[in-house]
């Protein structure tokens, strides 16, 4: 091993793979072995075998669809009032110097302590979900998304302005496009930010969604269960996030050249 | 017109700098109040040590910095911002890399309005001239730094400035690359017949490009000499190694070499 020398892909994917058969072989160790209680921590058979019966017979489908639903819903909302306001605050110092410092105040808001607030104006229903991921998500996109636009490299505004562009060419020809890859990658950070806040807000108040099959089965002391919505969770997000990076290469391409 | 009318250039003037200073926001003078009238098909350098306010004097005239006191006019309309009339090729790598080469020299034409099929004309007309040819569909990123700058300069060329402006545009390229690309550059401007400033630091290249030098002093900028330059067009780079250019540059070398020492702080100014 050398600093920072590159790893070949095929290695890379092995290498990857084996740190889950380690975390899985550890898992099993402690739990077969006997060194964990059982009522604390399933075992990895267990749990899968739990979680089969729970997708085929008690409709965790459609929890997990409820919960996709809510994230992408709640995200969508944010981004599409964050994206425009943050290319504003990006591109118009006067717009940021409006907004960035309550956005900044804002966000260190946290989202989860808004529940029991939201609960009272919207009830448990969708409205309160959704409205937990917009606080949470909103503030930290408009200004990751401002930043990403106010650095926009000066030399080649300057080229847009001695080649006839107007303010208006320079927002939609120059600081959009250039900023771009860096707003996808911000969405894709943040998308994964909101899956933190929706289970929280099932966990407190909800009918349905992972996030309350996780709270009915810690009344039932169902270890396996919980953890089976834990790793649902980490794989929808894996995948997620596997799609996102997919979309922004095949979108950017010019942003991958080195 | 014989080729050597051309670096007389017509005698109109095109550009008219008067009295143009700037002074930054700390008080320190970047450009005491400059004259200098640029003719019609003119090719001038800027010539000077690093922090004379060369740059400065070309940002200006581009509208991209605001003199602090002077008047700068282009066919006697003053300048007050950027505007396509005034073509400008950077040192720095200053195309879009989000766009292909085609649609990098498109750019501006398309911030005109001008149908598709027109820009493509103009782009592959431009392209091919500053060799280019195949490289259509290629990004930035894929091209060497010297390809990049002859797209720089073909999306500058294709907008028909009135005036090309290049702030050592070849600065960043290696000795060999920066010779061709000189000619390639001085070729473009036998045949279109352009008005440009040329800032450098190169003595060879201020000479070999320009029809007219000037010379700036260090810090405070002002203009020291304007040295026209007697050579002939076309130019070959062969022209090099002639006692007339040779003359010229031991000339400019004495010049500049005091600037330089006055820069680096060596003699008292």
């Amino acid at each position: 091993m050398k600093p920072l020398a590159p790893v070949e892909p095929g290695t890379r994917a092995v290498l990857g793979v084996s740190f889950f058969l380690v975390f899985f072989a550890v898992w099993a160790a402690v739990t077969f072995g006997g060194l964990v209680p059982r009522t604390f921590l399933a075992d990895p058979l267990t749990m899968l075998q739990s979680g089969w019966t729970l997708l085929t017979q008690h409709g965790f489908i459609a929890d997990i669809g409820m919960t996709v639903w809510r994230v992408v819903g709640g995200f969508l909302i944010a981004a599409a009032f964050a994206v425009p306001l943050g290319v504003l605050m990006g591109a118009y110092k006067p717009i940021e110097a409006f907004f960035e410092p309550f956005v900044s105040f804002a966000r260190y808001l946290p989202a989860s302590a808004f529940i029991p607030l939201l609960i009272l104006w919207a009830g448990i229903g969708e409205a309160q979900k959704l409205a937990v991921i917009f606080i949470g998500s909103f503030f930290q996109l408009v200004l990751m998304i401002a930043v990403s636009v106010g650095n926009t490299r000066r030399d080649l505004v300057e080229a847009a302005y001695t080649l006839g562009a107007l303010d208006r060419g320079i927002v939609t020809r120059v600081l959009m496009p250039a900023s771009a890859p860096e707003i996808a990658e911000t969405l894709r950070m943040v998308l994964g930010w909101a899956w933190t806040y929706v289970i929280v807000a099932e966990l407190i108040g909800a009918s349905s969604g992972i996030g309350h099959m996780i709270t009915d089965s810690q009344a039932l002391l169902a270890t396996d269960q919980i953890i089976f919505g834990i790793i649902v969770i980490g794989l929808i997000g894996l995948v997620t996030d596997f799609a996102f990076k997919a979309a922004n290469r095949k979108l950017y391409p010019w942003a991958q050249l080195k | 017109m014989r080729r050597d009318d051309i670096a007389l250039g017509s005698g109109l003037t095109t550009l008219q700098i008067t009295g143009v200073g700037k002074t930054f926001a700390g008080g320190t003078v970047a450009l005491q109040a400059t004259d200098l009238a640029v003719a019609e098909n003119d090719f001038i350098t800027i010539l000077g040590p690093s922090g004379c306010g060369k740059s400065t004097l070309l940002r200006m005239v581009a509208g991209l910095d605001t003199p602090t006191g002077g008047r700068i006019t282009l066919d006697g309309r003053t300048v007050s911002g950027p505007g396509a009339d005034r073509g400008m090729v950077f040192q720095s790598y200053t195309l879009f890399p989000w766009l292909t080469v085609l649609q990098n020299v498109c750019f501006g034409l398309r911030e005109k309005g001008m149908p598709l099929a027109e820009q493509h004309d103009i782009a592959h007309r431009f392209l091919a001239k500053v060799g280019l040819k195949g490289f259509e569909n290629h990004y930035p990123k894929q091209l060497s730094g010297g390809m990049q700058q002859r797209t720089a300069l073909a999306r500058a060329l294709a907008n028909n400035p009135r005036i090309l402006l290049m702030d050592e545009p070849f600065g960043a390229l290696d000795h060999q690359t920066r010779e061709l690309m000189q000619e390639l550059l001085l070729g473009i401007w036998e045949d279109e017949r352009k008005t440009v400033i040329f800032v450098t630091h190169d003595i060879d290249e201020a000479i070999f490009m320009g029809s007219r030098v000037v010379v700036m002093s260090a810090r405070p900028g002002r203009i020291k000499c304007d040295i026209p330059v007697p050579l002939p067009h076309p130019r070959h780079y062969a022209m090099k190694t002639t006692p007339a250019f040779a003359e010229l540059k031991a000339r400019l070398t004495e010049e500049i070499r005091i600037e330089v020492q006055r820069a680096a702080g060596l003699v008292q100014p």
